[in-house]
């Protein structure tokens, strides 16, 4: 059971105050910031099971897209009703079985992030045959596959046309819901025994395995539970953005993801979840680079296309000068916020 | 499929894969040496593109002046891109220097993206290498000819470069040990801008070549040849040079019979390469040409 | 270091601030177009066109100025619900015009018939974008009628019987305007007798050209664009192919035969005007200015750029100019009646939001593109 004692009490009450923050969000705040509070929530949920298998058990994959595809399509299909896929597969009808299949949202995230899970588990055996840079290029391989197949697979996934008119279930709660069930989650798998054979195995895979701990066993726990959250993610991204089509996957989401945690530290889940608030947000911020300005008088016009080239150039600046990124592999603790004060107060 | 059909795919595939494995080359010499997936190579080769094509377009340059040009200041960016933005992270770990690999190359993409626009230009194709020649019912495009035969004579410089000067075989000396290297009292970090400038002068070439065979060029058209060249390094050995040779041939020759044989597999043909890869890294990690791991090549 | 990343996102949110331009009566229209991505150059294209047209009516009828704020949605849907959602709860635009491809616009539907913003795309052309809405419309025809216009001139005009139809697998317009021809020429008694398909990045095209010479059709649908056409119009005459190749509003732009030079001398198209047939005045001024300013003729997307907006004004006009309500505006628009744009007449249907136009065949002659026929719907 979880122990009675400070730093437990104030863990539960931060999170009884950030559903407050979510509940006076979802009517103060107005459409856009709402939306972007949802993508924020949903990255936060795909960054941080990114984070496992990658800074935490030191596995360099690229495997998000290929992921969050995987579990976009399958909720999407299952909450769609059947006379809605009729309406949009028109170069080819939907195979039988899957066009009659249809239900709630709940369910059809699991079996989204379930179905994704059981990819990630029938991958990881040629996966984790190879480490280092092959691993990365295998599953970058993984990613792209999944999208030339959903490309060609008309009668299942409508090809290019994509899936539209998805029913919009995702709303603040889902997205923060979710979100901090996947933190909590992962949180305690790292804090845990598991957690610290993933560490070790990162640090010195040799070594881990002179100690008898079963990598490959290991790595397949981190790459499961990333599979299930980033198709649990997918699927409420396929419900926000009401249309999903193949070209939604490409590398540079997981590209994206890769910036996320390693700005915020890899290793660290606390960096993670602030990155995703830097990034999702100051991907929209930095919007003004392409607006026309006057800056003292001068009148710059806008320029488009300058964001992302901003964007690039900062990935670069921070890996080379901030490369460990923002909390390195700490986490935060209650302990360490009071130290902090303490350590401040005894300097007076 | 008849013969004359066979050949010609056969033709075809041979000059795409002599395309792929110029840019290959680049790649496995960066990774050879140290160790980094070069992730930019790809949007190298279209810099030399544009460089290529804005020589002859708005400088008014005779062809060979214009490719001559676009080579060397291509080498140049890639060496640039070296000093800046990979020796920093000579020392950290793997990741991030992929990481800003692949910054690197989003940012190049961007900003041609901004300076020459998105829309397509129209490579000038010099009348030497335009036209075709017609052999019993086969045709072989002036390209598909030229192509191998100035790949060839590239690589076998490479390799009398790397075999048999002082700074090829500083380059190989590196790929096994960098700091007894610098302990040799070699220059290392002037070796290895060297192999960038090598590097990006042939994907520069690689780039010339592809943009008179197929003679619409953007600033994203480097992405996919990019991907295909690194399936292609990894096959041939990652570090091999003429592995990487092979292994362009191999993707390009594979790629035109995929979809020749199976026309209703077309959409698959980019996966092919990468199951291939794939295939390859999980039964034979070394690919043909490669060592072990761990040793130097080349 | 984390000091640094902090001081820099305040600088950032600082300046965010002095982005904000002084305010004269202006009326603001959100643009949302791919100004980075796959399918830049459409936007570019589009947003040079509209520039253009912005410059040549820059005032609504009563003096109130027509800000257009364009943010990029970099291709993607998930930029572009953001982009729209940006644009109404954020900068209160009246209107959106975007975006271009119909998945893209797609994804920014929702948000605008939420909150009653009309919504105009100049180029979707899918069916589905418009069905069932009532904020969203279009200036351009739909995939069925292309289709048709196309396999009904193959048909009737031509007297062709057998095609085969080049498919670009992963673009969405492709693939929809492929079937829309594919069930009309059918329907007109013509014969499927091959399908072939690729992807946008394929550059090589030598394993089709060598099936569809197997089949020896007597027309080649390429339902793509420019870009892909051009290149495949030199590798098949290359080798020996030189059917007719027929195309959609995809192929109009000068890169085509910049590209394809003497391979696509032949190459016909079903698009939306041309400066020889029935042009407006409007349409003549637009293609002056933007000669003029740009060296090259206007392509598709440039030309129903310009069209979005000069509808958008037009209706921005009927409902009042700086008074009106979106919702006022969206009526106008949707009621847009014999407007003479640069694409050529324009009507929507208020019922379905999609324009009632004619579809001009054009094809490339002598390295020009030359006036064929008209088809009216």
């Amino acid at each position: 059971m979880i122990p009675l004692n400070r730093n437990s009490i104030l863990t539960i009450l931060s999170i009884l105050l950030f559903l407050l923050f979510v509940w006076y969000s979802n009517s103060h705040l107005s459409a856009y910031a709402i939306r972007i509070w949802e993508d924020t929530a949903i990255f936060l949920m795909l960054a941080a099971s990114y984070n496992l298998i990658n800074g935490v058990t030191g596995q360099f994959s690229l495997e998000p897209n290929g992921f969050v595809a995987i579990g976009a399509y399958v909720t999407a299909i299952l909450i769609l009703t059947p006379a809605q896929k009729d309406a949009m597969f028109i170069i080819e009808p939907m195979v039988p079985w899957l066009r009659n299949l249809h239900m709630s949202f709940f369910p059809a995230l699991l079996i989204g992030g379930i179905v994704t899970a059981f990819v990630a588990f029938l991958l990881g055996f040629p996966v984790f045959r190879v480490r280092g840079d092959y691993l990365a290029i295998v599953t970058l391989g993984f990613g792209l596959t999944i999208r030339v197949v959903s490309n060609n697979t008309i009668t299942i996934t409508n090809g290019s046309l994509g899936l539209k008119g998805l029913p919009t279930y995702t709303n603040p709660w889902w997205c923060w819901g979710w979100a901090l069930v996947a933190m909590i989650i992962i949180m305690r798998i790292v804090f845990s025994a598991y957690g610290r054979a993933m560490k070790a195995i990162r640090d010195d895979e040799d070594a881990a395995i002179a100690m008898g701990i079963n990598t490959f066993w290991i790595k397949m726990i981190a790459f499961v539970a990333a599979g299930f959250f980033e198709g649990v993610g997918g699927g409420l991204l396929a419900s926000l953005i009401t249309i999903i089509s193949p070209t939604m996957f490409t590398f540079f989401l997981t590209f994206e993801l890769l910036i996320i945690i390693v700005v915020g530290g890899l290793g660290s889940m606390t960096g993670t979840a602030i990155a995703t608030i830097l990034v999702v947000w100051g991907s929209e911020i930095l919007r003004f680079v392409e607006q026309p300005m006057n800056i003292f008088g001068l009148h710059i016009p806008g320029i488009p296309g300058m964001r992302m080239v901003v964007f690039s150039v900062l990935l670069i600046v921070i890996m080379i000068f901030a490369r460990e990124g923002i909390m390195g592999q700490k986490e935060f603790s209650w302990d360490a916020l009071f130290n902090l004060f303490k350590k401040k107060a005894k300097t007076v | 499929m008849n013969v004359t059909v066979l050949l010609q795919q056969f033709v075809n595939g041979i000059s795409l894969g002599s395309l792929y494995g110029l840019v290959a080359i680049g790649y496995t010499m960066v990774y050879g040496v140290i160790r980094l997936i070069n992730f930019a190579h790809g949007d190298i080769m279209m810099v030399g593109m544009y460089f290529a094509w804005f020589g002859i377009i708005s400088l008014f340059l005779p062809w060979w002046a214009a490719f001559l040009l676009s080579m060397i200041a291509t080498a140049f960016v890639g060496v640039i891109i070296d000093r800046v933005a990979y020796k920093p992270l000579r020392n950290a770990s793997r990741i991030s220097a992929l990481i800003t690999a692949i910054g690197v190359s989003f940012f190049l993409e961007n900003l041609f993206l901004v300076v020459f626009g998105g829309v397509p230009k129209a490579f000038p194709v010099p009348s030497i290498f335009g036209g075709a020649l017609n052999i019993h019912g086969v045709i072989f495009p002036n390209i598909a000819i030229y192509t191998p035969i100035v790949a060839m004579i590239f690589l076998g410089l490479l390799l009398l470069l790397l075999h048999k000067t002082k700074y090829g075989m500083a380059m190989r000396a590196l790929s096994f040990d960098i700091p007894t290297v610098r302990l040799m009292g070699v220059n290392v970090d002037m070796v290895i801008s060297l192999v960038f400038m090598i590097g990006s002068f042939l994907a520069a070439l690689g780039g010339v070549f592809w943009a008179m065979r197929y003679p619409a060029i953007n600033p994203l058209i480097g992405i996919m040849p990019g991907l295909k060249a690194f399936a292609a390094a990894v096959l041939g050995g990652i570090g091999s040079v003429t592995g990487a040779a092979i292994g362009g041939f191999i993707i390009g020759i594979s790629e035109i019979f995929v979809v020749a044989l199976f026309p209703s597999l077309a959409g698959y043909k980019d996966a092919f390469a990468f199951l291939f890869l794939i295939f390859v890294l999980l039964f034979k990690p070394t690919g043909i040409m490669g060592e072990d791991l761990e040793r130097g090549r080349f | 270091m984390k000091r640094l990343l902090n001081a820099l996102v305040a600088v950032l949110i600082g300046l965010t601030f002095l982005s904000t331009t002084a305010m004269a009566k202006e009326i603001k229209v959100g643009v949302v177009w791919p100004m980075t991505g796959l399918v830049a150059a459409f936007g570019q294209s589009a947003w040079k066109g509209a520039k253009l047209a912005q410059s040549m009516e820059p005032k609504a009828k009563d003096g109130s100025k027509i800000k257009l704020i364009l943010l990029d949605n970099k291709g993607m849907k998930v930029e572009t619900a953001n982009a729209v959602s940006k644009l109404i709860t954020d900068y209160h635009v009246k209107a959106v015009i975007g975006a271009i491809t119909s998945s893209n616009t797609l994804a920014g539907a929702p948000i605008a018939e939420k909150y009653h913003i009309p919504m105009l795309t100049s180029s979707a052309t899918n069916p589905l974008v418009t069905k069932g809405k009532k904020f969203i419309s279009r200036v351009c025809f739909i995939d069925p009628f292309q289709g048709e216009v196309a396999a009904k001139y193959l048909r009737k005009k031509l007297h062709k019987k057998t095609a085969v139809v080049m498919i670009e697998r992963d673009q969405d317009y492709s693939v929809g305007l492929a079937h829309a021809f594919i069930k009309a020429f059918k329907k007109l008694g013509g014969k499927i007798v091959g399908v072939e398909f690729f992807q946008s990045t394929d550059q090589d095209y030598s394993a089709q050209i060598a099936d569809i010479k197997t089949k020896n059709p007597q027309v080649i649908y390429m339902p793509s664009y420019y870009q892909e056409i051009s290149l495949f119009c030199r590798q098949a005459r290359q080798y020996g192919l030189n059917q007719l190749v027929m195309a959609g509003d995809g192929a109009e732009a000068d890169a085509l035969i910049k590209i394809g030079g003497k391979a696509v001398e032949g190459v016909t198209f079903t698009t939306h005007y041309d400066p020889h047939a029935a042009a407006t005045p409007l349409s003549k001024k637009f293609l002056k200015l933007f000669r003029a300013k740009y060296h090259e003729d206007p392509d598709a997307m440039a030309a129903l750029g310009a069209d979005a907006y000069f509808v958008l004004l037009h209706a921005i006009n009927k409902a009042g100019g700086y008074r009106a309500t979106p919702a006022k505006i969206n009526y106008w628009i949707r009621h847009t009646k014999g407007f003479k744009g640069v694409t050529g007449v324009i009507t929507i249907n208020p019922k379905t939001g999609n324009a009632i136009k004619s579809a001009v065949i054009r094809k490339v002659e002598n390295g020009k593109f030359v006036y064929v026929t008209t088809v009216n719907p």
